[in-house]
């Protein structure tokens, strides 16, 4: 809304002279490539939060499993993932795996799978948190009556485990926005990109900078605003 | 073992055990909470443990449904061991009710739903049927109007007698007691007592767990009384309020029938 006010000021003068001075013109005569980068970054990130929703969820019933290589496996992905750093992840998927096998993915394709792999290690350990806050006298409630480890997780460990999962996810998701910008330094078409390619060529980085970031701004807003209104929702069930 | 033969035509010495436990003992590090149990409970019977706390009643309870398992020693039901964790003693579990101290009822559902949730995901009973059924043993334990409340809308003595509704509606072929009234204002324990009675009365096997003197004297067929981790006694209530055979009972029954 607020571009689209500025645009009456600044529109009236397309030519190139004194785009250094207006920061608007930037964003204006770019605007089909900030668009394309800003849909990328927020498909790339609601692809690979829902990926890593379901992952980490799965992950936390392993890890509380009463099988103990499901534990074990559960353990095991947490802490490889969870103490690497993200950019050594993208470094690896790119250069490392395909000399071992190379599936002939596309760029996006590997950055949803690092992202989602990546943040599944901390959606994991979000869940399995609350899944500790429930009392245990619910599980063995469920257990007595006959149902199975899956059917207690499902129907009444992981239901009241949400709201208290659900603060943390949000982070989560936010950190997941943001940590989508290292793909942009894997040509992968994202907001971040987009002010890379233009500070290439020679534009005000600061104002850049700028839009770029109320590009991520909208999203992350977005996202805690969303999981806001979930929390307010959940607080009535009970 | 000549026995077996002989007796092969004949009802089997025994068949009407219901819960069987041989030789059973647990471990918790270093305290040896149950020490060599050997306890028969009869299709139909009401026993009802008494004992000291720390002297592993509750545990002996929960071991029957393997929410504690066993160090060594034999645990039976109907006739069949019980199993490991899986499917298979998730469906052993469905025929044993049992009711806890601190009632957990499913907290995000509600009371109807408590009840029918078992019938529906365990035993598949349609919704309809698993409603009506379980409307029907809401009425029978007298918190009916409650039905669409949730379980923090109750007081405990409701609380409790929906979990007694909830363990019922699995038509369980032995119910498990474990401390049911510990956790109640002394007003509402007679409210459960009085279902546990009804219940006992209608021929539910039942392991009780408890303090209340009165509904062993009064429900019970037979009482056991536990100290240390051992069956220290085993009598029909009025012989063993009235005339406990062991010190450790007579002492236990001297501290709690004073007042």
């Amino acid at each position: 809304m607020r571009i689209a006010v500025r645009t009456g000021a600044g529109a009236p003068c397309p030519t190139t002279a004194a785009h250094e001075d207006i920061p608007v013109n930037v964003l204006l005569d770019h605007l089909a490539e900030f668009r394309e980068g800003f849909i990328g970054t927020v498909w790339l990130t609601v692809a690979s939060s829902v990926l890593a929703l379901l992952l980490g969820v799965v992950l936390a019933g392993f890890r509380v499993s009463p099988v103990p290589p499901l534990r074990f496996f559960g353990a095991a992905w947490v802490t490889l993932f969870r103490n690497t750093p993200l950019t050594l992840l993208f470094l690896t998927i790119w250069f490392a795996v395909p000399q071992v096998f190379d599936f002939g993915f596309d760029p996006w394709t590997k950055a949803l799978i690092v992202l989602s792999v990546y943040t599944s290690s901390f959606v994991c350990e979000a869940v399995r948190s609350g899944i500790n806050t429930v009392p245990l006298g619910q599980a063995e409630a469920a257990r007595s009556i006959g149902m199975t480890f899956f059917q207690t997780l499902g129907s009444i460990v992981l239901p009241q485990a949400v709201r208290t999962v659900l603060p943390p996810l949000s982070s989560i998701f936010i950190a997941l926005t943001k940590n989508s910008a290292i793909a942009g330094a894997f040509s992968v078409t994202e907001l971040f990109g987009w002010q890379k390619v233009l500070s290439d060529q020679g534009f005000a980085i600061a104002w850049l900078f700028l839009w770029v970031a109320l590009g991520y701004l909208v999203i992350t807003f977005t996202i805690s605003g969303l999981f806001r209104l979930l929390e307010r929702s959940l607080e009535v069930a009970r | 073992m000549t026995e077996v033969s002989v007796t092969k035509d004949a009802i089997p010495p025994g068949a009407d055990d219901l819960v069987v436990l041989k030789n059973v003992n647990k471990h918790f590090g270093a305290l040896h909470v149950l020490q060599d149990i050997d306890l028969t409970i009869a299709r139909g019977e009401v026993v009802v443990v008494i004992g000291p706390s720390g002297s592993g009643k509750s545990t002996l309870c929960r071991a029957i449904n393997r929410l504690e398992t066993i160090d060594s020693g034999d645990i039976s039901i109907d006739g069949k061991p019980l199993p490991q964790e899986g499917k298979e003693l998730a469906r052993l579990r469905a025929d044993v009710g049992m009711v806890f101290q601190s009632f957990n009822l499913f907290a995000h559902k509600t009371v109807l739903e408590n009840v029918t949730l078992g019938q529906t995901k365990v035993r598949k009973t349609g919704k309809a049927e698993a409603e009506e059924k379980a409307r029907r043993l809401l009425d029978r334990v007298g918190v009916a109007a409650q039905a669409d409340k949730y379980p923090a809308q109750l007081s405990g003595g409701q609380q409790q007698r929906v979990a007694i509704a909830r363990a019922l509606a699995m038509d369980p072929k032995v119910m498990l007691f474990d401390e049911p009234t510990s956790a109640l204002d002394p007003e509402m324990i007679n409210e459960v007592l009085e279902v546990m009675q009804q219940l006992a009365r209608d021929g539910m096997t039942m392991i009780v767990v408890t303090h209340e003197m009165g509904f062993a004297r009064s429900a019970a067929n037979r009482v056991v009384f536990m100290a240390d981790g051992r069956i220290v006694e085993e009598a029909v209530p009025d012989q063993f309020f009235s005339n406990p055979r062991s010190d450790r009972a007579k002492d236990f029954l001297s501290k709690i029938l004073k007042h």
